[in-house]
């Protein structure tokens, strides 16, 4: 079940855009700098297919300039 | 202890968003998430006043919120000029400093190898009686205090007045020996006083931005980003010469590496070329400056009792142009490293009449055993030019503490130094006897141990007692092992004075709990003369007490009531107005208490009102009386010393058993020892432990990677470290980087405790090492 956070860059004047594109995706948590262009974005999936379709999904997002990986976390189904 | 998987994954993605806060933060200096910050929140009414930050020299206001009794948010200071509202990473989460949950709340007392729990009152009670019997056994020169740059202004001065005036030594001495007392020596030699004589708004006015060894992204991040902020706005350029590759060089315009040591020449090399390209303002210096040089192989003080007095020589400008020619950019290219068209590029920025130039430095220059005369060699570079005093124009030395400059420079907490002036001067003396009531007498004309010294004289057993407040130097001594077994040794007492257990603590016989920053009143005064106010807005946990209310409890203990006459209630504020009268001038009078508690602090000199934004300059400093543009009034002629300073190399250098350099320094997460910032969860799983940087081509030779455990050995001994290739900053081959914020991975048992031998701050950036994958 991986969780990853990202750096995500809008393109110039696209920030709104950019969040209100992500915030759409039920998978994604999104937070933006208030005094910068830059969100920063957590995702939450099932497994490594959800994130792999779902890092695909958020790359085709037209106002993302550029999706940077922080950290990835990966719970184990049971504990 | 179970956890749920809910639970967890909460946890997991916090962890995750702080991950990234943390980059983010050190991306993008100064980046707010208020959301992120106010979720944390509680509900309720809180009540939001201001106080600098608790950590560097910077000294950014913040605005912290209380609730309940306790602070719960930071904010930056929008109506503050240092930062306009910006906070770092480590600002952000200061209030989480004083919730760590190994708070000291009680004083212990060492008792057959136990730390036994005590009253603060008998506590203090066996303090003030070892202090009399020491001096009674063994002088009063076996006693001593050890403070920092983060001692407020009333903490260093009621700790120079006790030992000083009162008690009769000069064994006073502060940690900003081991990062600013360079800075302090480069000013008195250049200009005769202390401190810069520009400020921050010269950022605003500034085209061109060098920064020598100092690597703002990560150590002044607020400061830094208003260089960033500039670049967008008008497109200044920022030019860093370092040692080493950091976030500072990836987000500059130019990067230059040099060899250790090799800035000497460099910087002599710009002087050649701004002389030879006809540069020079020749009217500036010509009415503004002399020429002298100084001794010359000078030593590096390793040895116990080192002594070095420089013999000044008026020179003239043909002499020094002649003793320049050891350093055109091809001759210098060959010592440096630095190709001669580098050299010859920051050389036309400096000598380009229509470029304003701030150079900034802090540990690169001043930890370095020729630092003087590599502050020296700076402000040749500006003096030349002309570019100096003038917005915009600004040769400017940052500093790491809160207080360095407020506390340690300017109350002068260091053994030569007394609040104006220097133990030497005799009048200087009596005019600092008259104000803390104190024969003349009682102020010895001879300053004693300077930091290094002051452990060697404890080794040795020269001193037998001392009280240790706000530092910690059982991380910081370099050479340390000498230095806590020094310690360790038996008749000697030592009282430390602190917040949370460190290994300074673990040297103790006296342990006192200390009330942190806005647990108590005070004031700091940051690196452009700056000083602010803040009151108490939180109680201190247990019985902790201010450094200033200990030390005032034991002078009366000692018998010196009348000096120490303040009411427990006023005190902070009879102590600054006591303190104000050293400086009761135009050229360092401090603004009034009730104007530093109305807005975020105030420059000195305060005069008729106004603060000083530079100094030195007619048009905006009062004391200039020269009847001249420009006014050095720190030296009896009014003219400022273009200093002859040559190349030498560093005490220690590679060879063949020890063929690296070895660096240490900072990290941007962790406030130097990490006492405070390794207690924020936040910070410490950003940064949990210390590494060793390597180039990626020697990590390769050795078969290295990232997080393999390599061993470094010098001649004092060896640690070994996990191997950070390619990660956040990248050495030059042959060279290492360790931070020293880690007490579990102790650097500086393996560093050299070489010093500059002017300043005698010692050299934390140069000694040799070998490097073996462990």
């Amino acid at each position: 079940m991986p969780i990853k956070s990202y750096l995500a860059h809008p393109h110039e004047g696209k920030k709104n855009e950019l969040i209100n594109a992500l915030s759409a995706i039920d998978q994604c948590e999104v937070m933006p700098a208030d005094n910068k262009d830059l969100l920063i974005l957590i995702t939450e999936t099932e497994n490594k297919a959800e994130e792999a379709i779902l890092k695909e999904k958020i790359e085709t997002i037209d106002s993302l300039k550029l999706l940077a990986m922080v950290s990835g976390f990966n719970t184990p189904q049971n504990n | 202890m179970y956890t749920s998987l809910t639970n967890r994954r909460k946890f997991i993605k916090k962890m995750a968003m702080l991950s990234a806060m943390t980059a983010a933060a050190t991306m993008f200096p100064g980046i707010l998430f208020a959301d992120e910050q106010e979720k944390g929140l509680p509900s309720g009414d809180i009540d939001w006043k201001k106080a600098p930050c608790r950590f560097c020299g910077v000294g950014c206001g913040v605005l912290v919120g209380t609730e309940n009794g306790k602070a719960v948010a930071v904010k930056g200071d929008p109506k503050s000029p240092v930062n306009k509202g910006l906070c770092c990473v480590k600002g952000y989460h200061s209030i989480m400093a004083m919730y760590g949950k190994d708070r000291l709340t009680k004083p212990l007392v060492k008792k057959n190898g136990q730390y036994v729990e005590t009253s603060m009152k008998e506590a203090l009670d066996l303090i003030a009686s070892k202090m009399k019997e020491t001096i009674k056994d063994h002088g009063k020169d076996a006693v001593s205090i050890y403070g920092s740059g983060q001692w407020t202004i009333p903490d260093g001065y009621v700790a120079s007045k006790l030992f000083k005036g009162c008690i009769g030594t000069n064994n006073v001495e502060a940690n900003a020996r081991l990062c600013m007392a360079t800075a302090v020596t480069g000013f008195l030699t250049s200009f005769g006083l202390d401190e810069p004589m520009g400020c921050y708004e010269d950022i605003d006015h500034a085209d061109v931005f060098v920064l020598w060894g100092n690597n703002m992204a990560e150590m002044h991040p607020v400061l830094f980003s208003r260089l960033l902020d500039q670049r967008l706005k008008r497109g200044v350029k920022i030019i860093d010469f370092a040692t080493r590759t950091t976030r500072t060089s990836m987000a500059s315009d130019k990067s230059i590496l040099f060899l250790p040591q090799t800035d000497l020449a460099v910087g002599n090399a710009i002087c050649y070329e701004i002389i030879n390209n006809g540069w020079v303002n020749t009217s500036f210096v010509e009415k503004h400056c002399n020429f002298s040089k100084g001794l010359t192989n000078m030593g590096y003080g390793l040895e116990d009792n080192f002594k070095f007095k420089d013999k000044p020589e008026k020179i003239d400008f043909e002499a020094y142009k002649e003793f320049l020619k050891d350093y055109t950019p091809e001759k210098v290219e060959k010592i440096s490293g630095v190709s001669a068209k580098d050299i010859k590029y920051m050389a036309a920025y400096y000598g380009n009449p229509n470029k304003k130039v701030m150079s900034f430095w802090c540990m690169g220059p001043n930890q370095h055993s020729r630092g003087t005369w590599m502050n020296n060699i700076i402000y040749n570079i500006h003096l030349l030019t002309g570019k100096i005093s003038t917005p915009g124009n600004s040769p400017f030395s940052l500093t790491g503490q809160p207080s360095a400059c407020g506390t340690v420079r300017e109350v002068g907490t260091l053994t030569h130094k007394l609040p104006h002036g220097v133990v030497m001067n005799k009048k200087h003396r009596e005019f600092a006897a008259k104000i803390w009531d104190v024969p003349v007498e009682n102020i010895s004309p001879k300053p004693t141990y300077h930091t290094v010294e002051m452990f060697r004289a404890l080794d040795r057993g020269d001193i037998r007692f001392m009280w240790i407040q706000v530092t910690n130097p059982m991380v910081t001594i370099p050479k340390l092992k000498r230095y806590r077994d020094g310690a360790k040794k038996e008749g000697r007492f030592i009282v430390v004075s602190d917040i949370y257990p460190t290994p300074t603590t673990d040297i103790a016989d006296v342990i006192l709990p200390s009330a942190m920053w806005i647990e108590r009143e005070g004031m700091y005064g940051n690196s452009e003369r700056r000083t602010q106010y803040f009151e108490q807005m939180v109680q201190p946990p247990g019985e902790a007490i201010s450094d200033t209310w200990q030390l005032i409890e034991v002078a009366k203990r000692m018998g010196f009531e009348k000096q120490f006459y303040y009411k427990e209630e006023t005190h902070i504020e009879e102590i600054y107005t006591e303190y104000r009268r050293h400086h009761d001038n135009k050229k360092h009078n401090m603004a009034p208490l009730e104007v530093l508690k109305s807005q975020p602090g105030a420059m000195w000199p305060y005069v008729d009102g106004k603060p000083t934004k530079w100094r030195f300059n007619s048009k905006y400093d009062p004391a200039c009386s020269n009847g001249e543009d420009f006014h050095f009034y720190g030296k009896p002629d009014g003219k400022a010393v273009i200093w002859q300073r040559p190349y030498e190399p560093a005490a220690e250098e590679p060879d063949n058993e020890y063929p690296y350099w070895l660096c240490t320094g900072r990290v941007v997460e962790h406030w130097h020892t990490g006492s405070m910032t390794r207690r924020i969860p936040v910070l410490h799983k950003a940064m949990p432990h210390a590494y060793v940087e390597l180039h990626p081509e020697d990590a390769k030779r050795m078969q290295i990677k990232t997080g393999d455990n390599v061993k470094l050995t010098t001649r004092r001994g060896e640690i070994v470290l996990p191997a950070s290739v390619n990660q956040r900053g990248v050495p030059a081959p042959m060279q290492v980087f360790v931070p020293f914020f880690d007490e579990n991975m102790l650097i500086n048992d393996i560093t050299l405790d070489s010093f500059c031998p002017i300043s005698k701050e010692p050299d934390y950036k140069k000694c040799s090492v070998k490097v073996e994958k462990a």
